[in-house]
């Protein structure tokens, strides 16, 4: 007996003899947006970014970034209990600096309000964040909290996607096992084609961008 | 699922006379005519990219057989699992196997029009498994228990109001001074309710918008989070997808990533686009223990070997239902399957059978909007002809409507002929036209005057006058 | 395909009347007489030529399409051009002739020379004749619906509006959505009467909505489709071929109408 999967492939085999097959294409173009110095990109990717409704913060240190987080969230309203991915990188923070925070590390659960998460990189060509699953960055914290604050070295910013993907085929040997586009905060517009920002992803999207320094 | 296209003309109809439908539909065709010029503005090259895409569907589909094996490998590589399909009985069948075997009872799922082609709710409900769709519009459709009317916008045919109601019906816990007048309390309200579902999954399911073969990846783009809350929390994760969905390279999809979701809603790129590979890893703190990939042919292969082929680089984005005016007018519903609008109008008959659906491919007014909007440059317009021509050929179309075209023909490729007997058919009309220059009603083209006037010929045909110069 | 762009300085055109313009509205024979002779061309009209086939094609009868097309490719094949009144007769004959002879080599032959030399009226007169118009005055507000075949299959857009914008005291007020279908498409509209009237009243709307006096297209279906429903709602927006404007033939009743009307 022949298997489905035998069945199919032989199927397509049958369907696809006759033809004279096309070769791969030769060129993937590249939208002009996707390319320019680095100050103009970084310039693009906070353009394109705010217009998607993710809010910006810039700060010049790492040492910043507990104060910015600090200052977003009380702008917010919101309460200072951030949920950081266990990456050493976000763990040697200088925390104590924003008393009001109160800081753990892991993986997202059911009731975190906010997440504080590296991003791997930002795609000036559409404000998007590129972040992936690993054990320093558990990939809950990118889609369950109701607030997602992602942490981004400008030195990170690039112009399209595809340079995004080379950053991370350079970093990584293995493909990580998930890796996200992101484009401001979720969104639907099922409702009579009404957008309403935040439904099952997070409701704010907000970057701190760390200028010129790694996080 | 069930289709109702032979039904066509009676569920047409019943949507041309349902004034919420029109107004929900000529609101989606307007902020398309406003929309999809709007954000194509902004990136002057993307008809280079179409045909970048068009070229990468044609390659992947002309390579069909070497990258499905390519993705087999390396999602077998990376701890996942492949399940060949041959029919949709056999992926649900495949899909319940594997939910018996975790002993699962609660299904969340993503957004997949496969799975409404193979009816996999109704078949996991029957099995004693609880589904919950997760997408807010197909979430909706699920509680009122109809099926999606837009590849993208499954629910676009309702209201707000009709949303509200639906929630008051449904949702028994549902504080009755809760105010449900803004979409805005709607998507919270939905929210509210899906998060506790997410949590207790046993098992996630997804379509997929591409499967990629160099790295045996699943990419979804979702605007919610949904897709990703699925594939991310449950301790498995289904992909269901049909096989013509496999491209070559992550670089492809890229490309096609820049097409899509500015053909399908106006946006730059969708809020997230996933691209999944394997199970969880050593050390990683979330993600699914289990990944599957159900593959679905369901008669695609022999598509492929068929004069329909090209319908088979479509990525459902919906940008043809978007812009046709026929669609516009009725809606997705009235094609009586899964798939509404041009690309159904190609699909279904495939699917279903064509005595079944012969309606679909004749009502259109082959105007052309599809082909001109489609990010893959299938030539719809074409793919409805070949149809015709099988309906034709198979004596499928009404006696009438061939006797009169027979008949037409036979005199116009008899001009000696043709020319006395237009003489006195144009000149009856002209005297029965009479003073106002048309005619209220024709016996024998009751098709025309039921809404319209009959334009009386001007009198004496042009040949006539020419030869008489 | 690009059509051949040399031409004689005068050339012999073929004048493909089409079916409708023949059956029902001589006079726009008569008007695209009058801009090609203007235009510099020699006309000839074919005697033998009846129907394009388009109807037959479109319903899948490709064997009976394909032997209108063979009366009309052998009563055009010795003119410079082949000129219709219409973007959807002159998109059969240009798109899909060649189509129609895959399996006879020598027929396919023919039908790819004829189809390299047929154009549409109002492209033609821009594109290949470069005519710059009769300098003929009209008054009145107009608003013009782009006909799908012409529009997607052949490129015409701007052609009709370099001339209308050529006509003294013709004010051209566009419409909202002039690429949208009115819904003719041929035997569709008696095939389905309903959906087929659901378009027409959206096309009719935005007519109504521009204020103009008289609505003009390229194409006697659509033209046919729109004053049959115009009329039926009881509009007075008059309903003509943008030939017989172009041509200042506009003395006759429009479409649909008579003296006393
Ligand atoms: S046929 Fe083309 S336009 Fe229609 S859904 Fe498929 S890809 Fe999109």
């Amino acid at each position: 007996m022949t298997t489905a999967r035998d069945d199919i492939l032989n199927r397509i085999r049958r369907a696809n003899g006759g033809i004279d097959r096309k070769n791969a294409p030769t060129s993937h173009p590249v939208p002009a947006r996707a390319l320019g110095d680095h100050a103009v990109l970084v310039g693009r990717f906070i353009d394109m970014a705010r217009e998607a409704a993710a809010g910006i913060s810039r700060v010049n240190h790492r040492s910043d970034i507990p104060m910015a987080i600090s200052a977003f969230l009380a702008a917010e309203n919101l309460a200072g209990e951030i949920r950081i991915s266990p990456d050493p990188r976000l763990e040697t923070l200088p925390w104590e600096s924003a008393p009001d925070l109160s800081v753990s590390a892991g993986r997202a659960r059911a009731d975190d309000p906010v997440s504080v998460t590296p991003a791997f990189a930002g795609i000036a060509e559409t404000g998007t964040l590129m972040v992936h699953s690993g054990p320093d960055t558990p990939n809950t914290l990118h889609f369950l909290p109701e607030t997602h604050i992602a942490l981004l070295s400008t030195e990170a910013i690039v112009g399209g996607y595809e340079d995004a993907w080379a950053r991370l085929r350079a970093r990584f040997e293995r493909l990580p096992r998930s890796v996200t586009l992101i484009t401001g905060p979720s969104r639907s517009s099922d409702i009579e084609r009404k957008v309403q920002i935040g439904v099952h992803g997070p409701r704010r999207l907000h970057i701190v961008l760390i200028d010129g320094e790694e996080i | 699922m069930r289709s109702t296209s032979d039904r066509f003309p009676e569920n047409a109809a019943r949507a041309l006379g349902d004034p919420t439908l029109r107004a929900a539909l000529s609101r989606l065709q307007q902020d398309t005519r406003v929309g999809r010029p709007a954000i194509l503005d902004r990136l002057p090259e993307f008809n280079a990219i179409r045909d970048a895409a068009s070229d990468i569907r044609t390659h992947g589909l002309d390579h069909l057989d070497v990258h499905l094996e390519i993705f087999e490998r390396n999602v077998q590589e990376n701890g996942g699992h492949v399940h060949w399909c041959r029919t949709g009985d056999d992926a649900c069948a495949a899909i319940h196997e594997i939910c018996r075997a975790r002993g699962a009872k609660l299904i969340v799922k993503g957004k997949s029009m496969v799975s409404e082609e193979i009816a996999l709710n109704d078949y996991l409900l029957a099995q004693d498994l609880e589904v919950v769709e997760t997408d807010l519009g197909e979430y909706i459709l699920q509680l009122r228990g109809e099926t999606p009317s837009h590849v993208v916008m499954p629910a676009i045919h309702l209201t707000q109001d009709g949303v509200s109601q639906t929630f008051r019906d449904h949702h028994d816990d549902l504080d009755a001074g809760r105010d449900l007048d803004e979409a805005r309390n709607l998507t919270d309200e939905a929210r509210d309710k899906l998060r506790g579902k997410f949590l207790a999954a046993d098992i996630g399911i997804t379509g997929a918008n591409f499967l990629v073969a160099e790295t045996g990846t699943a990419v979804i783009v979702t605007n919610e989070g949904n897709g990703d809350l699925t594939q991310t929390l449950p301790p498995v994760h289904i992909v269901l997808a049909s096989i013509e969905k496999i491209i070559p390279t992550i670089t492809d999809a890229l490309s096609l990533i820049r097409v899509l979701a500015r053909s399908a809603t106006g946006q730059e790129i969708t809020c997230y686009t996933t691209f999944a590979t394997g199970p969880r890893r050593d050390g990683d703190l979330d993600g699914p223990e289990e990944f599957h990939v159900v593959l679905l042919d369901n008669g695609r292969a022999d598509l492929l070997g068929g004069e329909f082929r090209d319908i088979l680089r479509c990525i459902r984005c919906g940008a043809c239902q978007s812009v046709c005016p026929v669609y516009g007018a009725i809606g997705g519903h009235a094609y009586g399957w899964v798939y509404g609008g041009p690309i159904g109008a190609v699909l279904t008959p495939a699917f279903i059978g064509l005595e079944g659906a012969r309606d679909l491919p004749e009502a259109s007014s082959l105007c052309g909007a599809c082909a001109d909007v489609c990010p893959v440059k299938i030539p719809i317009p074409d793919l409805l002809r070949r149809w015709r021509r099988r309906s034709h050929g198979q004596k499928l179309s009404p006696p009438r409507a061939r006797w009169g075209l027979a008949l037409w023909a036979w005199f116009a490729s008899r001009p000696e002929l043709y020319r006395p007997a237009a003489r006195i058919a144009m000149a009856i009309l002209h005297w029965a036209g009479g003073r106002q220059g048309r005619l209220h009603r024709l016996p024998f083209a009751r098709g025309w005057t039921v809404s319209r006037d009959f334009p009386a010929p001007e009198g004496g045909t042009f040949m006539d006058q020419w030869r008489a110069k | 395909m690009t059509p051949v762009s040399t031409h004689p300085a005068s050339p012999t055109v073929g004048l493909f009347v089409t079916c409708l313009v023949d059956l029902f509205r001589p006079s726009v024979g008569f008007a695209s007489v009058a801009l090609l002779e203007a235009a510099g061309c020699r006309i000839v009209v074919p005697p033998a030529q009846t129907c394009c086939g388009q109807p037959a094609y479109n319903a899948g009868a490709s064997e009976t399409a394909a032997e209108l097309a063979r009366n009309v490719i052998v009563s055009f094949e010795n003119c410079d051009y082949v000129v219709a009144p219409s973007g959807s007769c002159a998109a059969m004959i240009r798109l899909h002739y060649p189509r129609l002879f895959r399996d006879d080599p020598q027929m396919k032959f023919r039908a790819d020379a004829v189809s390299r030399k047929c154009w549409e009226l109002v492209s033609f007169l821009v594109d290949e004749m470069h005519f710059e118009g009769l300098l003929n005055d009209f008054d009145g507000d107009v608003t013009y619906h782009d006909g799908c075949s012409g529009l997607r299959e052949l490129g015409i857009r701007d052609q009709p509006r370099d001339l209308m914008g050529k006509i003294a005291g013709l004010d051209l007020r566009e419409l909202s959505a002039p690429d949208v279908c009115c819904g003719f498409g041929g035997a569709f509209c008696v095939k389905y009467p309903q959906i087929s009237q659901a378009m027409a009243d959206n096309k009719i709307d935005d007519i109504t909505a521009t204020g103009a006096d008289t609505v003009l297209a390229g194409d006697l279906g659509c033209l046919m489709q729109i004053a049959g429903r115009l009329q039926r709602r009881g509009s007075p927006v008059r309903v003509r071929h943008i030939a017989e404007v172009l041509a200042g033939m506009t003395d006759h009743p429009a479409i649909g109408e008579t003296k006393e009307s």
